[in-house]
């Protein structure tokens, strides 16, 4: 009888379809053409003035240093950290709990977590003037010190982001049934071997989700940095906050958002290119 | 080619003990199987042996060499999981040479073991593959192709055909049989099959509650348990076993009297296995009540009562008895089995 009634999974899906495209599309239409328009016409007049712009190419170099430092790190943390909960017996839950702490902070909350331990009056600078280390308040999150502000921030983001990595890893580690592990012992596989060779590829999937998700995030990165490094270190995303905040440019910064849309669509593009999964060659 | 001695293995996981001092002895070129139900300790030994596992104390040697404490990969041994553990990842070549590369074994020699073993599983024609395109009895073989391109000292098998199904259980322990005689490698086989274990093995060890309960051919162990469990646990129908009064040293059924062994009370637990009867004339032998006559084909089986106890015995297929027929059967006193009714444990077969 229901099977006969075709129009009802369509009813039900319905109020998602409309808002998903109330909430989302429409807004991305008009983001982009915003962004490619300038009063009614098609134009490239804001892609222009984005790309002159003094800070563009500061921003895209931070944003993608970050990236590509933040992300290895993270996927290297959350490996090993995932690794070393699996030989866990008692207390697994509690330790991953703590470890997810993170994630259930904005990231503004965070960004301003490390602003008090970095800033000129901070936990850090308390700490080295108590052990004799400096003599008198240094600063790390300034134009003059881009290094300290830089690894600042990629620390930062490594704290708050690293979670969500781990959780996708972890998940990922479940599924790999321990027999593979031990069969490779038996026949000689070191534990680096059985490592690379076995859990890794196993674990394709996963690390391939936690890869896109991660990288995505990392090209939007804002909150952190706009607490810890405000102007003196531009990136994306906070290049379209303020020309549309402080420039009331809204069409660059429509320009922007559609930059960033481009580059994470490539990243996770290039991503299921690189890494391919084949569900042929999974448990 | 190794004889392996195990002296005094035990277990203990917390207060449970898994593996109550275990001593096993296995001959170069032997294939013997640890059979028993699931959660007798069979696995839990075979995982000491393997290294995958460190036992509470005990030793295990190896051609005279203790291997406790060792490695995995310094015992000389390879193993055959359950669930085949055949890496997904990697096509059957690289499955079946994963043990030689690990021991950098030159590509010569990799790809000449790599064909012996497929050519021994007959699975040439899949090397290429991914073994996720197979059925679970060709990722079998490829199991134990990659178990044998090492040329093992010791091969452990761990329930390797119970993820099989029924027919294709049957086809692989036959080709096995063959594989392993042809390999000569000494194997430990762990099984709750009794029929595997049955036909696959020159001897048995019957473990139990952590224990081995006996150790012995196929034969040996089906025709003169040790102990009840081993009775009760192998053969289909199990053995019956049936409590009979002892009067001066003697067992009365029907018209004849039966010798039993000296130092019984005044109960003794006849072992009865169910296809060593034949039926009686009427009035003499052993009475039993049957319940249920199930004609099977190649055999007659009769489930019912004999002295109010429970028991199923065999008769040839010629035979006809009515449900509810009360029959007379005669006993072959050189198959009988006496055990103490106290202790379960039977009294050696006489002489």
């Amino acid at each position: 009888m229901t099977q006969n009634r075709s129009w009802i999974p369509y009813l039900l899906i319905l109020p998602t379809v409309f808002f998903l495209g109330l909430l989302f599309i429409a807004p991305l239409v008009q983001t982009i053409w915003l962004a490619v328009s300038d009063n009614g016409m098609p134009s490239l007049a804001n892609m222009r003035t984005m790309m002159i712009d003094i800070n563009f190419g500061r921003s895209i170099l931070n944003t993608f240093l970050l990236t590509l430092v933040v992300v290895p790190v993270q996927i290297a943390m959350a490996l090993a950290m995932g690794t070393m909960v699996s030989k866990v017996n008692g207390g697994r839950e509690t330790i991953l709990w703590i470890w997810t702490i993170p994630l259930g902070i904005s990231d503004l909350a965070a960004g301003m977590v490390w602003l008090s331990i970095l800033q000129n009056t901070g936990y850090l600078n308390t700490l080295l003037f108590s052990m004799g280390l400096i003599e008198r308040q240094t600063a790390w999150l300034t134009y003059q010190t881009p290094v300290a502000l830089f690894v600042g921030i990629a620390v930062a983001e490594i704290w708050r982001g690293t979670a969500i990595v781990m959780i996708i890893i972890v998940a990922g580690l479940n599924q790999v049934p321990k027999e593979f592990k031990e069969a490779a012992e038996i026949f000689g596989a070191s534990p680096w071997t059985r490592f690379t060779r076995i859990t890794l590829p196993l674990i394709r999937p996963a690390l391939q989700s936690a890869l896109i998700l991660r990288t995505v995030l990392a090209f939007e990165v804002f909150a952190v940095v706009y607490a810890l490094g405000g102007r003196n270190f531009p990136v994306l995303v906070g290049e379209a906050y303020n020309w549309q905040n402080q420039n009331q440019n809204y069409s660059v910064a429509a320009a922007y958002a559609v930059l960033i849309m481009v580059i994470s669509l490539i990243a996770t593009l290039f991503y299921l290119k690189v890494i391919k999964v084949d569900p042929e060659r999974l448990p | 080619m190794a004889n392996i001695v195990i002296d005094s293995i035990r277990k203990d996981f917390g207060t449970f003990q898994a593996l109550k001092e275990v001593s096993l002895t296995i001959n170069d070129g032997e294939f013997v199987s640890l059979l028993g139900p699931s959660g007798c300790g069979k696995t839990t030994l075979l995982r000491i042996i393997a290294g995958l596992e460190t036992g509470t104390s005990g030793d295990i040697s190896v051609d005279g060499r203790s291997i406790v404490g060792l490695p995995p990969k310094d015992r000389g041994l390879a193993m055959v999981f359950q669930n085949y553990a055949v890496f997904p990842h990697m096509t059957v070549y690289e499955n079946v040479a994963f043990g030689l590369r690990m021991q950098k074994a030159d590509e010569a020699r990799v790809k000449k073991q790599v064909e012996k073993a497929a050519a021994l599983l007959h699975i040439e024609p899949n090397l290429g593959r991914y073994p996720n395109k197979l059925s679970g009895g060709q990722r079998q073989r490829v199991a134990v192709a990659r178990a044998l391109a090492v040329e093992p000292r010791v091969l452990l098998m761990d329930e390797p055909l119970s993820n099989l199904d029924a027919l294709l259980r049957l086809e692989m322990r036959t080709e096995l049989k063959t594989v392993l005689q042809a390999a000569g490698t000494t194997t430990i086989y762990v099984t709750h099959d009794q029929t595997e274990a049955m036909g696959l093995s020159d001897r048995i060890a019957v473990v139990h509650d952590g224990r081995i309960e006996q150790v012995g051919t196929p034969v040996e162990v089906y025709n003169h348990p040790a102990t009840r469990f081993v009775g009760s646990f192998i053969g289909n129908p199990p053995m019956n076993f049936i409590s009979m009064p002892v009067t001066a040293g003697h067992v009365a059924i029907g018209t004849k009297r039966f010798a039993v062994p000296a130092g019984s009370g005044d109960t003794i637990l006849l072992g009865l296995r169910g296809e060593t009867v034949e039926r009686a004339p009427h009035g003499q032998g052993l009475e039993m009540q049957v319940r249920v006559a199930e004609p099977m084909g190649s055999h007659l089986l009769l489930t019912g009562s004999i002295l109010g106890q429970a028991a199923r015995v065999i008769l040839p297929a010629t035979e006809t008895v009515r449900n509810g027929e009360m029959i007379g059967l005669t006993l072959d006193a050189k198959r009988l089995t006496w055990l103490s009714p106290d202790s379960g444990i039977s009294y050696p077969a006489a002489a």
